[in-house]
């Protein structure tokens, strides 16, 4: 097989049922030679290291990863991929059908992964038990699911559930996806999935120092001696501002260093070269000298005095500051009969989705298309014309499958280097970021430093509450004012408080920008109050639920911005869904306890509570979404779908509403889209705002089609619509009478629809004055959770066994989709309590950055609630970050409870639990 | 030479003492599953040539011979699962399956999680309660070395540049000799051990400790056994609570942690001691 005059060899093996010969690089990874020599893009690489599982293939019918697979091992050997086992294997059939009925897949990114394991799981076992399919799949990880969908999934496919669910139901309809089948044949498109094989690669050469001058030598003549490079990216070839930000004011991030350095892990050069080359070009070894600088980590450091700012314009490394106050917040302390007090920290939390940011770019008739996996594709337009000094005319997204965002893909990453080399080269670029390049340089959640004080009255009332938070917004701003805004208004969490002050921060530090993480700020503050208030509950001698619904917020009852709703305010049902599960889980817990005490275990139940609630959209900021819809002259109902769906089920939730309101089937819309050039903008997804902002302007959208059509033919409201695509022809039933729209008869607007409608929606806000008074938003989402744990009083060992999770929709548009957003939230809630710290510089990769495995997942309770919001599509209101905020604070009170260990930083990994625990001992 | 499938141990040999000739940065690397080669790569290209021992069907059995159990070098985690072993080997197995994920279980040999020689390698606890040694090879020769004296330190072992582990030797046990093994993470799977603990031991006719062995790994540079303990646990009733209630804080003597991401060294004691006590007290049983 060797080849002693070249460094490559031919290797033969089966690929899915077919011979193949593949000419590849020795040691090449067998997942590169699938995606990029045999065609195998449903062979996902998400870490290069064995850690996630995305690029698990059969190997002689045994699954391995093929990042750890030399290729040339695999000489004669039977490779099976996922999308060859979907289309040939009776297991795999089976499981695409059970995944797609329990929601198993959300953004697909880890789904081949899981579908490849599970294959091999049914065909040794062909009725797994649970525990039998965790064993399974314990080796790859998803950051969407909370894996209870898959697990189900998986034991029902061991069961024979055959039985396919439709695409079909308008609102309330528990549907199947509307894009579900890609993501379960192997077909999804992701960033890293697009760009055509052969395509040059951009490489970007980054800082290994947090604080470090540079300077860069001769690079002319490192890329005349380096065999297949082509050019080089600096500062110096960014025709225009060499800056991003996503605020407006804010934008002090640069593409390319230009002297200094301000975090390990950021930009200072892009090579460009020919992919064979760049397959082993490290761009470490390019001419550059550092002078590293001592560096400020910790918001203490970062504010001390005489420490160096980062900025010249921000002072103290003080970016921004939040401020929302109502009453007198002293006196109320002052007035108390009960106060408690505490210091809270959190840390780094890495968002970890499987994808890591990847994309292609060309230039085509003079304009820039940029292909990659995005939350923001209006946001990405504008910021690439704004460095790349064109108007956004000139720019074109196309946003790719997003394997997993959670506010880190609304950023830039990859797009500003696309366009510069393909605007340099002429050429069609692609690039993807490993592992590790995601982990050092995308943002994070913000660590928090909260103080907080908190007074009641002997009757049970919240009379005082001082909030004061810092968080460390890294080295550029990214989000960190909207965390410094929204701090402040959600910190009450969704009580009423007369007297209330809450003060944020976010300060400049030489670490990774932190930025938007499901909650900006509100799972961090929401530690401190909830464990707080449960401190404050046992002070009183009050039951925890209780003293909550006690001070729960109402319709009609005044939050600490002023605002106040006279309908959907659903904390008080959250609250009292979860109450007799309560009584009977501490019972029981009680029980347990009793049980293991005589038994000598070391182990003890807790159970704890925390509400939430969630502001839905922009805060007191413009916020409009648009949707478009035409019937084709063919008769074809098409819908663009210009808001990105990251997994959540936003497509689907849209086209539902959409659906429901035009009064057609779903499984009658055809979809286009998202494309900057074809579909509206909008908006981000973020700040659970798809279902409420861009529902709402798909419900308009829809309404007005309707109208339209109903016009033409002066039929009633009640008449019926028959999509029937390829006719020609628009069927209108109206009672007895049948209309026939004649559609190739009609003009043709410039996108070539006989009938089209185009309707935007912006929520009702106010801005916020001084104190922090006014109508941030619209709506707000309530939640409330039960956390169930063991914890190991001797290691400090905590295991969640069960959560009830109830959340205020205000309308479930897609019922299966909700028990996913909640099932993944609280995954995330769990890691963020018990195991993720991202430590810049040592924690970058996914065996040292640890996030809940399909072991660590117990049983999640969905209740669904549905207090109707005033504004919502059909009463909806987001969901997509309240799901995760009462998690974490839910499990440090069901530790305390079962421990009595007071947890004041997160995570509580078994270290710190213990010693907590015996804090609590001493004290 | 860039890839050699070996097809013999002797093939292999052969490039190794080529490969042995050259600079460090050049030489060869052996491969076999690739679980932990291609990590340590990061985002780096290979650049060294690779020798390929995992098809060299000489080093895959798990054989029993006459005096002692041999796993071929190439043996996988899962082939050691599947192997029709004696109760002894159970902690082995127990550690098997906390190795990574199937998928890496899949591929990885246990000789591997050896010669990596990381702190908190599962496989290598149980060895050294086996009292294992390994069979090292090369064109000069064979030698074994116990498995204590081949570790040296984190990422050190005494393999020479031109050597390769083609067994790892386990004596043979009576057959009441028990073993368990436990793992403290803070995550199911995928997870690298805060502590960990193998014990095994053999109970007599009358019911008491004839033999002992306890090791902790991830709580020194090389895992270690607790020599003091065993000694103390000869004699001892065969009842799990009466023997976990014999180890003290001083036992854990040889260990020395490290602080790490994972927990700090003196929370790594704690756990060490407590996993210690409940793998003496399920081993032993009521």
């Amino acid at each position: 097989m060797e080849d002693q005059a070249t460094l490559q060899s031919a290797v033969s093996f089966n690929l899915n049922g077919e011979p193949v010969l593949v000419e590849a690089p020795f040691g090449e990874r067998l997942s590169e030679s699938l995606r990029e020599r045999c065609g195998a893009r449903d062979v996902k690489i998400g870490c290069n290291a064995g850690d996630c599982g995305a690029c698990t293939v059969l190997l002689d019918g045994a699954p391995v990863c093929a990042c750890l697979t030399p290729t040339h091992q695999v000489a004669d050997a039977e490779v099976e991929t996922p999308a060859g086992l979907a289309r040939i294997d009776r297991y795999a059939q089976r499981l695409t059908t059970a995944f797609a009925r329990h929601g198993a897949a959300q953004c697909g990114i880890c789904t081949p992964g899981m579908l490849a394991s599970a294959v091999a799981l049914l065909r040794a076992a062909p009725s797994p038990t649970l525990e039998e399919v965790q064993d399974a799949l314990g080796g790859v990880l998803c950051r969407c699911t909370g894996y209870r969908s898959i697990l189900d999934a998986v034991v029902a496919a061991g069961q024979g559930e055959e039985l396919p669910v439709a695409i079909s139901g308008g609102v309330g309809a528990a549907s199947a996806r509307v894009d579900g089948v890609a993501k379960l044949s192997g077909a999804e498109l992701f960033g890293d999935d697009v760009a055509p094989a052969g395509a040059p690669v951009v490489k970007v050469l980054r800082s290994p120092y947090p604080r470090a001058a540079f300077t860069l030598g001769d690079l002319d003549a490192f890329i005349a001696q380096t065999p297949g490079l082509i050019c080089v990216l600096t500062a110096a070839d960014v025709p225009g501002e060499n800056s991003f930000g996503v605020i407006p004011g804010f934008e002090d991030q640069p593409v390319f260093a230009e002297s200094e350095v301000r975090f390990r892990g950021e930009a200072v050069a892009a090579f460009v070269g020919e992919a064979e080359a760049m397959r082993s070009f490290d761009p470490d070894t390019a001419p550059i000298e550092w002078r590293e600088a001592s560096a400020v980590m910790t918001i203490t450091e970062a504010c001390a005095a005489g420490t160096p700012h980062l900025h010249a314009h921000a002072s103290q490394n003080v970016m921004c500051q939040g401020y929302v106050a109502c009453g007198d917040a002293e006196a109320g302390l002052a007035a108390a009969d009960v106060v408690v007090e505490g210091a809270y920290s959190t840390s780094f939390v890495e968002h970890a989705y499987i994808e890591p940011e990847a994309g292609f770019a060309r230039v085509v008739d003079g304009r820039i298309e940029i292909a990659s996996c995005t939350q923001a594709p209006f946001m990405d337009l504008e910021a690439v014309a704004r460095i790349l000094d064109v108007s956004p005319q000139q720019v074109r997204i196309l946003p790719t499958a997003v394997g997993g965002g959670f506010g880190s893909k609304l950023d830039l990453s990859v797009q500003p280097y696309l366009a510069l080399a393909a605007l340099k080269t002429g050429r069609p670029v692609r690039m993807a970021y490993s592992r590790q390049e995601s982990m050092q340089s995308t943002t994070k959640r913000h660590p928090a430093e909260i103080r907080l004080r908190i007074g009641a009255t002997s009757d049970g009332r919240v009379c005082g509450f001082d909030f004061e938070g810092g968080f460390n917004t890294g080295a550029y701003a990214s989000w960190g004012p909207t965390v410094a805004n929204r701090v402040p208004v959600h910190a009450s969490g969704p009580y009423y408080i007369q007297n209330y002050r809450a003060r944020s921060r976010a300060i400049y530090t030489h670490c990774p920008p932190s930025g938007a993480f499901r909650g900006f700020g509100v799972p961090q503050s929401a530690i401190a109050q909830e464990t707080l208030f449960d401190q404050l509950a046992a002070k009183l001698d009050l039951d925890p639920l209780e003293f909550r619904l006690m001070n729960a917020l109402d319709n009609g009852v005044r939050t600490v911005t002023g605002q106040s709703f006279d309908t959907g305010v659903g904390v008080r049902a959250c609250l009292k869904a979860l109450a007799p599960k309560w009584r009977v889980a501490r019972d029981a817990a009680q029980a347990v306890n009793a049980a293991r005490v005589s038994g000598r275990s070391p182990l003890r139940r807790g159970v704890g509570l925390a509400a939430g609630w969630y502001g839905c959209g922009n805060t007191s900021m413009p916020n409009p979404s648009t949707i478009k819809a035409g019937i084709t002259p063919d008769g074809a109902l098409t819908l663009h779908l210009g808001a990105v769906d990251i997994g959540q089920g936003s497509h689907t939730v849209i086209a539902q509403i959409f659906a429901e309101a035009i009064g057609v089937a779903l499984h009658d819309l055809s979809f286009v889209g998202a494309d900057t050039d074809i579909t509206p903008d909008a908006g981000k997804t973020s700040a659970s705002r798809q279902t409420f902002i861009s529902g709402n302007a798909a419900r308009l959208t829809g309404e007005v089609l309707r109208e339209k059509v109903l016009r033409l033919c002066n039929a009633s409201g009640e008449a019926t619509l028959e999509i029937l695509p390829g006719s020609g022809r628009l069927q209108v039933l109206d009672g007895a009478q049948r209309h026939e729209i004649a559609l190739r008869e009609m003009p043709v607007d410039s996108d070539g629809y006989a009938l089209a409608a185009l309707e935007s929606y912006d929520p009702p806000i106010k801005p916020l004055d001084a104190n922090g008074q006014g109508d941030p938003y619209a709506q707000f989402g309530y939640a409330a959770q039960i956390a169930e744990v063991d914890v190991d009083m001797t290691l400090g060992l905590v295991t969640p066994v069960k959560f009830i999770a109830a959340h205020d929709v205000g309308r479930a548009i897609n019922p299966m989709l909700v028990e996913g957003q909640v099932t993944g939230g609280v995954a995330q809630g769990l890691g963020m309590a018990l195991m993720e710290e991202f430590i810049p510089g040592r924690s970058e990769n996914l065996h040292e950055y640890l996030i809940p495995t399909i072991g660590d997942m117990p049983e999640v309770e969905t209740i669904i609630i549905e207090e109707a919001d005033a504004h919502g599509p059909y009463g909806a209101k987001g969901l997509g970050e309240h799901v995760l905020i009462p998690t974490a604070p839910a499990l440090f009170n069901a530790i305390r409870h079962a421990s009595g260990a007071c947890i004041t930083r997160a995570p509580a990994t078994p270290d710190r639990v213990l010693a907590a625990i015996n804090a609590a001992r001493e004290a | 030479m860039r890839y050699l499938a070996a097809r013999s141990v002797e093939e292999a040999l052969e490039a190794l003492a080529d490969g042995a000739q050259l600079p460090v940065s050049e030489r060869p690397k052996l491969v076999a599953g690739g679980t932990d080669l291609y990590p340590a790569l990061g985002d780096r290209p290979m650049r060294n040539g690779l020798i390929d021992v995992s098809k060299i069907s000489a080093l895959l059995p798990v054989e029993a011979m006459e005096e002692a159990w041999r796993i071929g070098a190439a043996c996988r985690w899962s082939d050691l699962i599947k192997a029709p072993l004696p109760p002894c080997f159970d902690g082995l197995k127990v550690a098997a399956r906390e190795v990574g994920s199937v998928q890496i279980q899949n591929a990885g040999t246990v000789a591997g999680n050896l010669c990596n020689a990381s702190p908190a390698a599962d496989g290598v606890p149980p060895l050294l309660t086996l009292d294992a040694s390994v069979e090292l090879r090369s064109v000069r020769g064979d030698r074994t070395v116990a498995l204590s004296d081949f570790l040296l330190g984190v990422r050190q072992t005494a393999l020479a540049p031109d050597e390769l582990m083609v067994a790892i030797h386990i004596p043979r046990r009576p057959t009441s000799a028990r073993s368990t093994f436990l793992k403290l993470g803070a995550r199911r799977y995928l997870v690298i051990s805060i502590c960990m603990v193998a014990v095994m031991i053999e109970p007599d006719a009358d019911g008491k400790v004839a033999l002992a062995r306890v090791a902790v790994g991830a709580c020194s540079a090389v895992a270690q056994r607790l020599p003091a303990l065993e000694q103390r646990l000869l004699g001892a009733p065969m009842n799990g609570l009466a023997l976990a209630d014999l180890v003290t804080a001083e036992d854990l003597a040889p260990l020395s942690p490290i602080d790490d991401i994972r927990g700090g060294a003196a929370y790594r004691l704690v756990g060490a001691q407590e996993l210690v006590r409940r793998a003496l007290s399920s081993v032993a049983g009521g």
